[in-house]
């Protein structure tokens, strides 16, 4: 028996789960408008093929993939493009995306078509039928889904790893995923495992969703060799690095990616999705979202439109309460505030999280009196501390020497500031700064 | 739904955990019952000089500091550290030049908060001894109660008058210089002869207790201090024989609890890895050890601390954990 499933380090903020853990996943109505950014994933954005006036279908393709890491976009509701231009991205930025007009009164039925049995179609058939379906890693991060299907060759795989710890407290996602369709869950990774060619699959659960976990657990079939383990509850544990850590105890050499252990790494209702394709011929138009915080009056899990303005999503969850100062984009240790309620729920949007006046932090900081709580909690085994004193006086190299590059800007040391030093802030614009001068150098 | 004004800021959105000055206060909060007891054993000079001290150290925030820096309450610590460090029959007058000289050699020229090399407090004490060294090392029996006060009132630049009646010889003194032991009890407990601070081992081990307990403090620094201590004293006394003081005595005596827990364990001047902290505790404890039954002084917990103070940035640099993955 291992000791302990996790890794070092870390921190347990309040989970917050509470407010949504039990609500099973149900759909939202339509709204009247869907605004598809045509940057959504990480790599190229996706090229238009629509132009003002054009009416689509609920499940057409509006944009197509530009190149391998790269995805299209499809229409979530029927509906007319209404303006093809700038747009409020949840990012902050405004970035070109396609508007359509919802058609009231629309059944909202796609059109016919051809399901494909996946075990009878070739590896390379799956990877194109994963990326024409628009699929995404739905951690936040927005991977397209079947890169990571298609390893460099001379590449070993031994583990497929599935994510479901879900560490950011609040979101609920994830778990609900797990509980509603751990069918799916199945199926999609045993997809994953025959285009991989891997033999075993491991998935990582905290231990706070011992609903997910018996779910899983007894639906798994005899033929799949699939590890459920749970894990300690603890921040990041979603973090690959972590993750791979706390599964497997190996350490991914810094600057490399898990495929250098031999493993690959999937976000649990990623995986879900995959097989969601499969079994209705849908592309990714629709996800799960946690709409939850003490801010928000009806919290709620909701499979929304991709493309639903916050705006929207927030109204069908009661809107916001009286105090609600800040809505985050995610969870509330990564997530991104978000200024304007206009942008929309795009494929990474895991949850939105609004929190109150009380809970948000005050711009008050103090000077650091070393604490060293930062040190304890970085799980990557950096020195917050001397980083932060460095990245105040603008000495980017320096930080370069003292690993700033394996920083995640998980949050942790900010976290336990108790001077409220925004540490990851500055990391996360050292880094910036770094780049630039790399770049340009 | 109407528009308002959302806060727009960087991740991690939720509010810390612990706040600056809520840690200090909190220190502020442990030292009470050391307080107590000191007022206890000594009377109402204890209290006298605790608060000269500490009007001392909070008046040089005020005027020489960054403003606002009064109320996260390290100036208040600086000043009740280093009242708890003096003898209770000290004139006023010396401890509150204590206290402001820690604040403003100690700390304020340094840059502030976060930012000295040294203890403040014992800074403060060690400018003390060299400028006073008999009105430092006057002590006061601990049921000298009154008697004290005459000698407390001394006028500024004027030297006290003490009584044979209301001195006494401190257990590490009388050890030292004439060779007798003291009673175990009374080293637990507190009455024995000493600075304010000196007495109760038990009291001061309450309050490091509770601050460990909420992560105010790092347990390791005190445990392997205490440790080596104890074990280098039992070594000693095992090889040298009865001459040498035993481990119990060693731990309760002088300003060790007071030292260990409370001085070396400041944030700002002990080392930010617990790596550091194993370290800089054994190198405390060793050097203890070696004033204490070598050097000329009776006591050394306070020049132990302060040459520690000055090798933080240097062990902090070569215990720096490993990064993750390479």
């Amino acid at each position: 028996m291992r000791r302990f499933f996790s890794f070092r380090h870390g921190v347990h903020p309040p989970e917050s789960k509470e407010l949504t853990a039990a609500l099973p996943a149900r759909r939202m109505p339509f709204p009247d408008e869907i605004v598809l950014p045509l940057r959504q994933h990480a790599g190229k954005p996706a090229r238009s093929i629509v132009k003002v006036g054009d009416r689509v279908e609920r499940g057409d393709k509006v944009a197509e993939a530009d190149g391998f890491v790269s995805v299209p976009v499809h229409a979530s509701a029927a509906g007319t493009v209404t303006e093809i231009g700038p747009h409020a991205h949840p990012d902050g930025s405004f970035a070109t995306a396609i508007r359509i007009a919802v058609e009231p009164y629309s059944a909202q039925v796609a059109r016919p078509r051809l399901v494909p049995e996946w075990e009878a179609l070739t590896t390379e058939e799956i990877v194109h039928a994963v990326q024409d379906a628009g699929v995404v890693g739905l951690g936040g991060a927005a991977f397209p889904a079947h890169v990571k299907l298609t390893p460099p060759p001379g590449a070993t795989i031994e583990t497929l790893i599935i994510n479901g710890c879900e560490c950011e407290p609040y979101l609920t996602t994830d778990h609900r995923t797990m509980v509603d369709f751990p069918e799916r869950v199945h199926i999609g990774i045993r997809i994953m495992m025959r285009c991989l060619g891997v033999g075993r699959a491991m998935i990582g659960i905290e231990k706070n969703k011992p609903d997910a976990i018996e779910a899983l657990r007894a639906t798994v079939p005899d033929d799949l060799d699939l590890t459920i383990v749970p894990l300690v509850v603890k921040y990041p544990q979603g973090a690959e690095k972590m993750l791979i850590k706390a599964l497997i105890d190996r350490e991914v050499p810094s600057g490399q990616l898990p495929l250098h252990v031999g493993v690959i790494v999937q976000n649990v209702a990623s995986v879900a999705t995959i097989a969601e394709v499969f079994e209705t011929g849908l592309p990714l138009i629709e996800r799960i979202i946690t709409v939850t915080g003490r801010g928000v009056r009806k919290p709620a899990n909701l499979i929304v439109p991709v493309g639903t303005r916050l705006r929207d999503l927030l109204a069908a969850c009661g809107g916001l309460t009286d105090d609600a100062r800040e809505v985050v984009n995610g969870g509330p240790m990564m997530g991104f505030a978000q200024a304007n309620l206009d942008a929309p729920v795009i494929k990474g949007t895991t949850g939105i999280v609004v929190l109150t006046e009380k809970q948000c932090r005050s711009e008050r900081s103090y000077a650091c009196i070393r604490c060293g709580h930062c040190l304890d909690s970085c799980p990557v085994f950096l020195d917050p501390q001397l980083l932060g004193v460095l990245a105040g006086a603008g000495r980017y190299e320096e930080m370069k020497g003292h690993n700033l590059m394996d920083c995640m800007l998980c949050g942790c040391c900010s976290y336990v500031c108790p001077s409220n030093i925004p540490l990851s802030q500055l990391f996360g614009v050292s880094k910036t700064a770094l780049r630039k001068i790399e770049a340009s150098a | 739904m109407s528009d308002r004004r959302l806060l727009i800021a960087a991740s991690p959105h939720l509010a810390p955990i612990d706040s600056t000055p809520r840690i200090m206060w909190s220190v502020v909060a442990s030292l009470v019952p050391i307080i107590g007891a000191s007022i206890w054993f000594f009377g109402p000079s204890a209290l006298l000089v605790l608060a000269a001290a500490t009007l001392g150290a909070v008046v040089t925030e005020r005027l020489f500091g960054k403003s606002e820096s009064l109320w996260d309450g390290s100036a208040v610590i600086t000043g009740l550290l280093l009242g708890l460090t003096l003898p209770a029959g000290l004139p006023l007058w010396m401890a509150f030049v204590g206290g402001a000289f820690g604040i403003g050699f100690g700390k304020i020229v340094f840059g502030g908060l976060g930012q000295n090399v040294f203890n403040p407090a014992l800074l403060g004490r060690a400018f003390l001894q060299a400028a006073f060294p008999v009105a430092l090392t006057t002590f006061p029996a601990a049921d000298a109660g009154w008697l004290t006060l005459r000698s407390n009132l001394a006028l500024p630049f004027m030297s006290p008058v003490v009584t044979d009646a209301m001195t006494g010889a401190t257990p590490l003194g009388l050890l030292k210089f004439e060779q007798t032991g003291s009673q175990l009890s009374d080293l637990l407990l507190g009455s024995t002869s000493g600075s304010l601070g000196e007495t109760s081992g038990i009291v001061i081990l309450i309050g490091g207790g509770y601050l460990a307990l909420r992560n105010y403090l790092n347990w390791r620094i005190p445990v392997s201090l205490l440790a080596t201590v104890a074990i280098l004293a039992g070594a000693i006394r095992l090889i040298g024989g009865d001459r040498y003081p035993d481990p119990l005595f060693m731990l309760f005596s002088g300003g060790l609890m007071l030292g260990a827990v409370y001085m070396a364990t400041d944030m700002v001047t002990s080392p930010t890895t617990h790596r550091g902290s194993w370290i800089f505790g054994i190198g405390i404890g060793v050097l203890v050890v070696v004033i204490r039954i070598w050097g000329g002084l009776a006591e050394g917990v306070m020049y132990a601390i302060l040459l520690m103070n000055a090798f933080v940035p240097f062990i902090n640099r070569v215990t720096r954990p490993k990064v993750f993955g390479t």
